[in-house]
């Protein structure tokens, strides 16, 4: 039987795991090498690094890490943040990711997503959402959030997986960073309207909101999260050991 | 030395650096006589089969495949490249494959419940039918990651594991000194890279 997958996300910047990362024990917290290597040897199923460097100078230093990350870590690895173009894909996939998130650069030319899909197979390209209600209605936002795009984001999502992508982060803006527990509501209409991996992002505070997510949506495939992970709030043995107690499948 | 047969399908770089990981030198490569003088070689691939088939066949590796295997050389097939060990595969079409494999390559969607998704993508456990050298370190049970659609059908005599998604899909087989894993040992972590410690392990079949 499949797993679910719990994966914590790292962002970077300038070759930095940003967010404020706050582990005991570790020698250098924002290496994202370490941290990397932290996630992977404490049972995380999966890493996302997302790159959040804007400069170009930033970008071939966010390669570089990768590469090295890449090299220690023997886990899938998903690489978001300023993918635009096939030759962005290109250059992380050669790096040695294997899945590429698109966001903002899909919503610019959502042809990329077909076009990725054709060259490097429907399972490598991840179509992140950032969704908020605006009068009642789910909206697909851009730029991080901050741009109302006023695409509406079950066909948004639906178009995506139709034009090749093999899975969904689904991020609620009503939920991130509030601590109350996964958009249950929201990621259950997204479940509904694909027959891809659906991986819930946005909202977690403690164990109990992973629990109640896999309980109430079983259709939900993932749990991701990042500062509760990196401020050791939420610890990823104790939490797949409180799911399996639950009767929830998971790798331990 | 480890050979990783390069035929242009995939990037290789996890793989290198798994095998680094464990002390074994490892080199992507598409040069005969780099293949020929290695002690073992691998068979990657991601991607659709029809096309990685014909890179095979074109570029003359599955001919140079065939004859390094037939002279008993352990070759490790992985995910598509342990498809590609199959007879032929129904992916898109019939397509042939080197055949050091008996079986077909068949869709999952024939086998599994419709309510699954597909493809058949994260952790699963790893079911043993047969004892094999291959899982040496391992227990039943051990988690590995895939990413397929398609599967190993037909092929009961060289099961060596299967993995439980609405039926029971090959998960690893071997034959002698072919070896082959649907799954990624090179993303499984600490139990794939155990996996890829006893292939080179693994004896000459002659």
């Amino acid at each position: 039987m499949i797993t679910k997958r719990i994966i914590p996300c790292l962002d970077v910047k300038d070759g930095r795991v940003v967010k404020g990362v706050n582990f005991k024990g570790l020698s250098d917290v924002s290496s994202p090498v370490t941290l990397g290597k932290y996630y992977s040897d404490n049972g995380a199923d999966e890493l996302v690094f997302y790159d959040i460097t804007a400069s170009n100078e930033g970008r071939a230093i966010f390669t570089d890490i990768l590469k090295e990350v890449a090299s220690t870590i023997f886990i899938p690895l998903t690489v978001g943040g300023g993918i635009n173009t096939l030759d962005d894909f290109d250059r992380v996939l050669k790096c040695g990711a294997d899945k590429v998130s698109v966001n903002s650069g899909a919503i610019k030319n959502p042809d990329l997503i077909y076009q990725a899909a054709k060259r490097y197979g429907d399972q490598c390209v991840v179509l992140s959402a950032d969704v908020k209600r605006v009068d009642g209605v789910f909206r697909v936002f851009a730029k991080g959030g901050r741009e109302n795009t006023g695409m509406e984001a079950i066909e948004w999502i639906k178009r995506g997986v139709n034009n090749g992508a093999g899975e969904i982060v689904l991020n609620s803006i009503d939920t991130d960073g509030v601590k109350g527990g996964f958009d249950l509501e929201m990621l259950d209409k997204v479940c509904n309207a694909v027959s891809v991996p659906v991986i819930a992002s946005g909202g977690a505070g403690n164990v109990a909101h992973f629990v109640e997510l896999f309980n109430a949506l079983p259709k939900v495939d993932a749990g991701l999260a990042a500062s509760i992970f990196h401020f050791g709030e939420v610890k990823i043995s104790e939490l797949k050991s409180e799911l399996k107690k639950n009767g929830i499948p998971v790798r331990v | 030395m480890v050979a990783i047969i390069d035929y242009g399908v995939g990037n290789l770089f996890s793989l290198v650096s798994s095998f680094k990981a464990i002390g074994v030198d490892a080199v992507a490569t598409s040069d005969k006589k780099v293949i020929e003088s290695a002690q073992r070689l691998v068979l990657p691939g991601v991607g659709a089969f029809e096309d990685a088939s014909n890179k095979l066949f074109s570029s003359g590796l599955a001919q140079l495949v065939l004859e390094q295997a037939k002279s008993g050389k352990p070759l490790l097939g992985i995910c598509l490249g342990m498809q590609l060990l199959f007879e032929k595969s129904f992916e898109y079409g019939e397509h042939k494959g080197l055949g050091l494999i008996k079986g077909q390559i068949r869709p999952i969607s024939e086998v599994i419940p419709s309510d699954l998704k597909i493809p058949h993508i994260g952790w699963n456990a790893l079911k043993f039918t047969k004892d094999n050298q291959l899982f040496k370190y391992l227990k039943d049970g051990d988690f590995v990651y895939f990413v397929h659609s398609y599967y190993g059908a037909y092929c009961d005599d060289s099961v060596i594991a299967t993995a439980e998604y609405g039926a029971n899909l090959t998960a690893a087989i071997a034959k002698d000194n072919v070896y082959g894993c649907q799954f990624h040992p090179e993303k499984s972590g600490e139990i794939g890279l155990k996996i890829l410690k006893a292939f080179c392990e693994t004896e000459c079949a002659k």
